[in-house]
């Protein structure tokens, strides 16, 4: 059984907006080789966590340890600027709603995905290229398309793109924000399905922030479910969406026509 | 003097009661106090009619449903996990390796073909793609589902073959504890022996199987032993 400390641990985190409330004291263990999903509607204050911890945000309160690769534990609310970034860029992986915030849009795709290793110090530009076009082919991009801008690419596309982006630096933990949000169904499960392949394969974590419990239900392990900045209910995927117990997800469930 | 093993899958005084908050906080008791034991070799099934709560308790064996009260202990490897209290990963391990489970229904990614849907549980257990899709070659072609269809997805398969596949990806592992809800539901006559034998050889070979079966005759074929929920409150 797996019973080694948990790879992120957050605790009370906290934000407040003036007088609003992003999220009031949201707590959890994230595991390696676990997908942890939030939901909830707009303003629950899924996004504001997912924020938080990526350090776009400044949270009010709270403690979220990290264990690094050397298995020493920083409180990522804290970390110096220059440190927490060094760490997000070897360490952690950010898959934004939308694609072109995630993307460099005047670089060529191959160039996309090459900056992440360069930026950890890679030099090779053979070896760069050659990561950048295998990469290229896990997530289903025509490796023919390496030289061309992803502005040129459709929705589907240009997500995947920015999956290879976040993935080639070989992340401990990724977080996601509606990865499949604005997609065509059809794309949206392949892109599930890369997604879920990539997370076992490669035993990453990860946070996959989203409002479309189908896509969590064949993604994520365990729920995290939030309503106006708390989490109400939390469990394995499955035993939350079948046998909700918190009025709030019972709504939840109850509405979506094919949950 | 004989030794007695313990049983796989223990169920003690098992609560289970459904609140529906959108309905005015109506109560719907379905299970009270169920206890039951299953040892390894054993296939207990539970003959209630429909709606008796049958499907409830093989839902909250799997940790799919959470009961109110009571303990399901699942021995898993050398440990013995309590299903009901167990933290999340923990019985998603106990799933991974030791907890097998037929649905009435099956949830896949869509564009997954059949082969690696039936192969996933056995890459979950950390086996290589290669073995696992040859395990899964052979129970797929043990349940009769045509070669031409291994490439495709089951979602647009009929109720018969998607019933199979559910079959297949739990009989591709050997779990040492089944939990089988209506494994023999849709099917026609050829498979439905087909699974029955699947079924007989999984007891022969030590598993501890709980199911519900309304077929009488599956039933005679596969149980060691029927029970009535209403006969197993503590």
């Amino acid at each position: 059984m797996t019973d080694e400390s948990p790879l992120l641990s957050v605790r009370g985190l906290t934000k407040r907006y003036g007088a609003h409330l992003g999220c009031l004291d949201v707590g959890f263990d994230l595991w390696s080789g676990e997908v942890l999903g939030v939901v909830g509607e707009s303003g629950s204050g899924k996004t504001t966590v997912l924020n938080c911890l990526a350090g776009s945000v400044e949270p009010s309160g709270g403690t979220a340890l990290y264990q690094q690769r050397d298995g020493r534990r920083v409180d990522v609310l804290r970390m110096a600027e220059a440190a927490r970034r060094r760490m997000l860029r070897a360490d952690w992986g950010i898959v934004h709603q939308n694609p072109r915030d995630g993307l460099r849009m005047s670089v060529s795709a191959g160039a996309n995905v090459g900056e992440p290793l360069m930026a950890l110090g890679q030099r090779h530009y053979g070896r760069i290229r050659g990561a950048a076009l295998r990469w290229l082919e896990t997530v289903e991009i025509p490796v023919d398309r390496v030289d061309d801008l992803p502005s040129t690419f459709s929705g589907g596309m240009q997500q995947r793109l920015q999956i290879a982006r976040n993935l080639v630096a070989q992340p401990r933990l990724v977080l996601m924000d509606e990865p499949t949000g604005g997609l065509d169904v059809s794309v949206q499960a392949r892109l599930l399905d890369l997604l879920r392949s990539l997370v076992a394969d490669l035993g990453l974590a990860a946070i996959v922030v989203t409002h479309d419990l189908g896509v969590v239900r064949l993604l994520a392990h365990r729920l995290l479910v939030m309503r106006r900045g708390e989490i109400v209910e939390a469990g394995l995927t499955d035993q939350v969406l079948d046998d909700p117990h918190h009025e709030y997800t019972q709504l939840l469930v109850a509405s979506v026509i094919h949950p | 003097m004989t030794v007695t093993a313990p049983p796989a899958l223990e169920i003690l005084g098992v609560e289970k009661t459904f609140v529906l908050h959108a309905q005015g906080g109506a109560r719907l008791p379905v299970l009270s106090g169920v206890t039951l034991a299953v040892h390894g070799g054993d296939c207990v099934v539970l003959a209630d009619p429909s709606g008796a709560g049958k499907s409830t308790l093989l839902r909250a064996a799997y940790g799919n449903y959470k009961p109110q009260a009571g303990r399901i202990l699942v021995r898993h490897g050398d440990n013995v996990v309590d299903i009901v209290s167990a933290p999340a990963r923990h019985v998603l391990e106990a799933r991974r390796r030791t907890l097998g489970y037929v649905s009435q229904f099956l949830r896949v990614i869509p564009r997954i073909p059949v082969l690696d849907v039936v192969a996933e549980p056995l890459r979950a257990m950390g086996l290589p793609k290669g073995i696992a899709r040859d395990r899964a070659r052979l129970v797929l072609t043990r349940l009769h589902i045509p070669e031409r269809l291994w490439g495709l997805s089951p979602v647009t398969f009929s109720g018969g073959e998607q019933q199979r596949v559910n079959v297949a990806r739990v009989f591709v592992a050997d779990y040492p504890i089944l939990l089988l809800d209506e494994p023999t539901a849709s099917l026609d006559a050829e498979s439905r022996a087909l699974v029955v034998e699947l079924i007989r050889e999984a007891r022969a070979a030590g598993a501890a199987i709980l199911a519900t079966v309304h077929d009488t005759a599956v039933r005679a074929e596969i149980s060691t032993r029927t029970v009535m929920l209403e006969d197993l409150a503590a």
